[in-house]
């Protein structure tokens, strides 16, 4: 099945003077269909920005491709994208960056409402927008500084949404908002792509949130996806120790205090990242075979890409909680 | 005994546009030798506020009452030169951005040497011994290579690492951690989260942790304050304040957020946003947002009442709270 969006191969290259050549996405591929929430979460320098770029077509991919709808995206530049690409959408992390301060939030708004409707079918559209995202109707006369990192995040969603888009792609979209509303953005996200039938490709650093919201989480390291599965089995059974490591990290409320497990060392540079698997140098089970890169492994409707699940590699598994 | 930080009946009052904005409320709270108190709350809420006034680094113009005494200093009559000797070698502080915390064109060695040559008055032979040994107890690797770097060559967690071991130089007995790991990632977090405990552990070494994530609070802390609106709303031990809280807003923010164990699906955010300094409503400061709210909530603000062993709230209704296991 290939998805709405279909990411094959990708890979994402940045040269730069002092470090050479740094391939920030080393092959990734992954794919969203319509209706479905793909968690993609990672420790930061991992990339996982990087990708979301490419996928939107900010920054064209030095290898690979990636389908909208079936179609190649073209990487963005001078000319007016293609109409179909207009349904591909992104959310950024800083809602005071994503919005122009200097223009009233329904002149923002009307740049994505297609350019068809007539001035009071455009003007309603404007209304439905702020209605979805929970916003008064005069929200579009007042300006971004005159609201809240929360109702700014909403209001950024409101533009995502304002060309009809099939797909969003949010990139930590509530990493600098408090709790509160952290909760009230993406529960907006999630009722969106339910309501909608869109899909979401939502990338986070904080696991415990991609948990809750993903129907499929894959799990970054290094340019890489180690491991992709449904997102309860990948919490229940991991079957990466990174992905094991990221989980133990997370701190548990419980009647007495307990330190969340440490991971020994620091995320290599990519521009020199280790040879064979990536996570060797800091994995606790690394073994013989980790010299050569793990091929991603089909493990019946999830992958890992790790010699302990090879069965005529690993003499040991994972081992559990 | 006393404990080493004694804050009393705290209240700040801002300059604002249209008069002074009162800040801080009637906020007690202390912390012992040795102890990890969290304080948590969300953006507004007073937490950083409450720090500033503990280090004497509120802007011109903040008026205070109350007491804050610290190892039998009452820190709120102090002149500047009673703060120098506080800061640093008393009370030190760690910051959420250790990018923005360190000195961007100086060397770690030479920020960390300043403040033991200036305090402590060591010579650059016995200062940079002591870098080295400061820069090993955070756990940074090859510490005299690192004595030369600029903080640019870091990593953000060995930033904060770094930031850490500054804040340590002058052997201060109480460290304000405000929300120093909420920039990290969660295994980097972790890190920090055991670096504080183990320093405790051997120097005795009292840390009052700022953080809105309950999770760290949890997991760090034995006990806790919660505030609301430039309150204490609920206070006691971590675990049980944070497993049977008391206060609506305690397990409204414990319903918010993702628990990361069993169900999916189940974020419930609280309705409206937290009063902005000066707006808050006469009574409970959280009775527009809750949903256990009476008409006696609105009469004036409940005061900090004990609950049961060593925990105290501030809520009059004290509804029965379900609160799910996470």
């Amino acid at each position: 099945m290939t998805g709405l969006l279909d990411i094959s191969d990708v890979e994402v290259e940045y040269r730069s003077r002092g470090r050479g050549r740094v391939l920030a996405v080393a092959g990734v591929s992954l794919d969203v269909a319509s209706g479905q929430i793909v968690g993609l979460v990672g420790e930061s320098g991992c990339g996982k920005s990087s990708l979301a770029r490419a996928a939107v077509g900010l920054t064209p991919p030095s290898a690979g491709v990636v389908r909208f709808a079936g179609q190649p995206v073209t990487p963005l530049g001078w000319r007016r994208r293609p109409d179909t690409e207009i349904g591909l959408q992104m959310v950024f992390q800083n809602p005071y960056a994503s919005l122009n301060p200097r223009r009233t939030i329904g002149a923002q708004l009307l740049d994505g409402v297609p350019a068809a409707l007539n001035a009071a079918a455009r003007r309603d559209r404007v209304r439905e927008l702020l209605d979805r995202v929970g916003m008064p109707a005069t929200a579009a006369e007042r300006y971004p500084h005159q609201f809240s990192g929360g109702q700014r995040q909403r209001l950024a969603i409101a533009r995502a949404l304002a060309p009809q888009p099939r797909m969003i792609i949010a990139d930590e979209p509530v990493t600098a908002l408090d709790a509160s509303s952290q909760a009230q953005v993406v529960n907006l996200l999630v009722g969106l792509v339910r309501d909608l039938d869109m899909g979401m490709l939502f990338i986070s650093h904080d696991l415990a949130l991609v948990h809750e919201i993903a129907d499929v989480t894959a799990v970054m390291y290094l340019g890489r996806i180690v491991e992709s599965a449904p997102t309860r089995e990948l919490w229940r059974n991991p079957r990466h120790p990174y992905t094991r490591a990221l989980i133990d990290a997370v701190p548990r409320i419980g009647p007495t205090p307990r330190l969340p497990a440490t991971l020994a060392g620091e995320v290599p540079d990519p521009a020199n990242a280790p040879t064979g698997c990536r996570f060797r140098p800091r994995c606790p089970h690394a073994f013989a075979p980790c010299g050569d890169q793990p091929p991603t492994l089909d493990l019946g409707g999830r992958s890992a890409a790790c010699w302990l699940n090879d069965p005529t590699m690993a003499t040991a598994t994972v081992p559990a909680n | 005994m006393a404990p080493l930080l004694d804050v009393d009946s705290l209240a700040v009052t801002l300059p604002g546009p249209r008069g002074p904005l009162p800040i801080l409320h009637d906020v007690s709270l202390s912390v012992d030798e040795g102890e990890l108190v969290g304080i948590a709350g969300e953006s507004g809420c007073g937490k950083s506020i409450t720090a500033q006034t503990l280090l004497g680094l509120l802007p011109a113009g903040a008026r205070t009452s109350g007491t804050a005494r610290f190892a039998g200093t009452d820190l709120l009559g102090l002149d500047n030169r009673g703060w120098q000797r506080i800061r640093g070698a008393g009370i030190a502080m760690v910051f959420q951005d250790p990018t923005a915390a360190l000195h961007p064109m100086l060397t770690i060695g030479r920020q960390l040497t300043e403040h033991m040559r200036v305090q402590l008055r060591m010579d650059r032979r016995s200062a940079t011994r002591r870098a080295v040994e400061l820069l090993d107890q955070v756990r940074i690797p090859d510490p005299e290579r690192a004595l030369r770097a600029y903080p640019h060559q870091f990593s953000g967690g060995m930033r904060q690492r770094a930031a850490i071991a500054i804040a340590l130089a002058a052997r201060p007995r109480l460290l304000i951690a405000d929300e120093p790991t909420t920039a990290l990632d969660v295994t980097v977090q972790a890190g920090i989260l055991t670096l504080l405990d183990r320093l405790r552990a051997e120097t005795g070494l009292a840390v009052a942790f700022i953080t809105h994530d309950l999770g760290v609070l949890s997991a760090l802390t034995t006990r806790g304050y919660v505030f609301y609106a430039g309150r204490v709303v609920e206070t006691g031990p971590t675990g049980s304040l944070l497993t049977a809280p008391t206060h609506p807003y305690t397990a409204a923010l414990l319903g918010a957020r993702p628990h990361g164990t069993q169900a999916v699906g189940t974020l419930r955010p609280i309705p409206g946003s937290p009063p902005a300094p000066g707006e808050a409503p006469p009574g409970c400061p959280f009775q527009p947002r809750c949903r256990y709210a009476e008409p006696t909530c609105g009469a004036a603000p409940p005061p900090l009442a004990p609950v049961g062993a060593d925990r105290s709230v501030a809520c009059v209704v004290r509804p029965h709270l379900e609160v799910a296991a996470r």
